[in-house]
């Protein structure tokens, strides 16, 4: 079994949720129209549907996160699902035996799901291959490797702002393309959703090796890369990153790649403006742009909720006992 | 095509019934929520027929099913729109075929989540038996004897036709 097919059962559907590529455009459009009806639930007077009443899922989070755990509890918690979080500080050296013992002793208390962050790329693929069948596994986050719930919520944020006609639209991502597991899963899915135009940008030493071979054009200079697109992503840039050999300063960054009004004005007239959190204001963008108008950077928040519902319950409907 | 009478002279039967029992029991500024998607269709002629003052809500039963686990879900689940509030409200809930039951377990589930009606009633185009709760309209448009391998499926929204379908 490839590690692509794993999340994907013998019917074409969702089993475990791991990583963006793998998928079909069908299948990432059905969790779109998904994600779509659950929307709808936080304007009920009880935010909460029965549909995963009675199961368990567990936030097995082997690395901080405060808003992509919140944001699976409350998903998991309005689909009536019972909610553990496992919060496990631990040096990315142990893995193997340690994680497995971790694992079965999680499965004698008879859970259902793991949702796994991990700073290993492959951990969540790992737990995937190694759990019991009844057990679904999403990926939260792993390494530089996958982030496919944050893309599925930018791409759900990016149709509802733009509509479902991807191939009309240039996309920007701007910021660390190298170390981000984000970006990644951005590329795939907008990809697969026949986006018109894919762009990264960022310093040379922030680009991956054959870049263009994910699927984008490579810029290096933020004004062009950014001209005229419709939509863009800026990425966190990690701070211990700057510590390193990759970038000289924060503050000479923020000049060639931040994000401010007065360069915003080579994109599109419409550009919307999106950011996975946190922000370092200052140093990815000016404060005036994450709280202008063109920023969407918290209906992204409120999305993640209702596509973190749409991938848990899709992965859980599988027919009972139908382990494959 | 079927021997089942004119489904426009049923709804209208229906509207009369409905509107001889909100008068009845004195309720004057009922609200209307057809269920998807045969009940929202039967719902939007009802709803005409009886001036109801307040736009016609719908709801989408797939995230209250009871079998959820055991078919999957619905890939294309309607969200639910209640343009009003239900709180205190007599609701007329209308669907297109009453069997077991489930379905409306389900909505009364469902509009639970809304707030607290004052009252339901169940408005239905076709009841057949086989019901497994105990739940019954309290108009029903016609009623249908089928043998179990029978199903009745309601086709629209225009036109509006009913055929009765043999399971192999």
């Amino acid at each position: 079994m490839t590690r692509h097919s794993l999340q994907i059962d013998k019917n074409g559907r969702l089993r475990h949720f791991l990583c963006i590529s793998g998928l079909n455009r069908q299948l990432i459009t059905e969790i779109l129209d998904t994600a779509e009806s659950f929307a709808g639930v936080t304007q009920q007077s009880v935010k909460k549907v029965p549909l995963l009443r009675g199961k368990t899922i567990v936030n097995l989070f082997f690395e901080a996160s405060t808003r992509t755990r919140t944001t699976f509890e409350l998903a998991a918690k309005r689909l009536s699902a019972d909610v553990l979080n496992i919060n496990i500080t631990q040096s990315s050296t142990v893995k193997g035996e340690t994680l497995l013992d971790t694992l079965r002793n999680l499965e004698a208390m008879h859970v259902d799901m793991f949702v796994v962050r991990h700073a290993d790329s492959g951990a969540a693929h790992f737990i995937a291959a190694n759990a019991a069948p009844h057990i679904s596994v999403i990926n939260a986050g792993d390494g530089w490797h996958s982030h496919p719930t944050q893309a599925m919520l930018d791409m759900f944020t990016i149709r509802r702002v733009k509509g479902a006609d991807f191939g009309a639209l240039r996309v920007a991502i701007v910021g660390d393309i190298l170390h981000s597991r984000v970006a990644r899963s951005q590329i795939h899915a907008l990809n697969l959703l026949n986006t018109g135009e894919v762009r990264i940008v960022a310093p040379q030493s922030l680009i991956p090796a054959h870049a263009e071979s994910l699927g984008a054009q490579v810029h290096h200079d933020l004004q062009t890369g950014i001209k005229d697109v419709d939509v863009i992503i800026m990425l966190r840039l990690q701070r211990e990153r700057m510590q390193g050999a990759f970038l000289p300063s924060a503050h000479e960054y923020f000049e060639l790649f931040g994000l401010t009004e007065e360069k915003l004005m080579h994109a599109s007239p419409d550009v919307t403006v999106m950011h996975p959190g946190p922000i370092n204001r200052g140093v990815e963008m000016d404060s005036e742009v994450a709280d202008g108008p063109r920023s969407v950077i918290l209906e992204q928040v409120t999305h993640g909720i209702a596509v973190r519902m749409a991938v848990m319950s899709m992965a859980m409907s599988r027919k009972e006992g139908d382990t494959g | 095509m079927n021997d089942l009478g004119n489904i426009s002279e049923i709804i209208a039967g229906m509207a009369a019934q409905l509107g001889e029992q909100l008068a009845r029991v004195g309720i004057s500024h009922p609200a209307m929520v057809g269920i998807h998607t045969g009940g929202v269709w039967i719902a939007k002629h009802l709803h005409r027929q009886l001036n109801i003052e307040e736009p016609l809500g719908s709801l989408d039963i797939s995230f209250y099913r009871d079998d959820f686990t055991r078919i999957g879900m619905n890939p294309v689940v309607q969200p639910s729109q209640l343009p009003f509030s239900i709180d205190e409200r007599h609701i007329i809930l209308v669907d297109d075929v009453l069997h077991t039951g489930r379905t409306i377990r389900a909505a009364l589930n469902e509009l639970f989540d809304y707030g607290r009606p004052a009252s339901i009633m169940l408005a239905t185009l076709i009841e057949r038996g086989g019901r497994e709760l105990p739940i019954q309209a309290n108009v029903v448009g016609r009623h249908v004897e089928l043998s179990p391998g029978e199903h009745i499926k309601l086709s629209g929204p225009d036109p509006l036709a009913l055929e009765i379908q043999k399971t192999a």
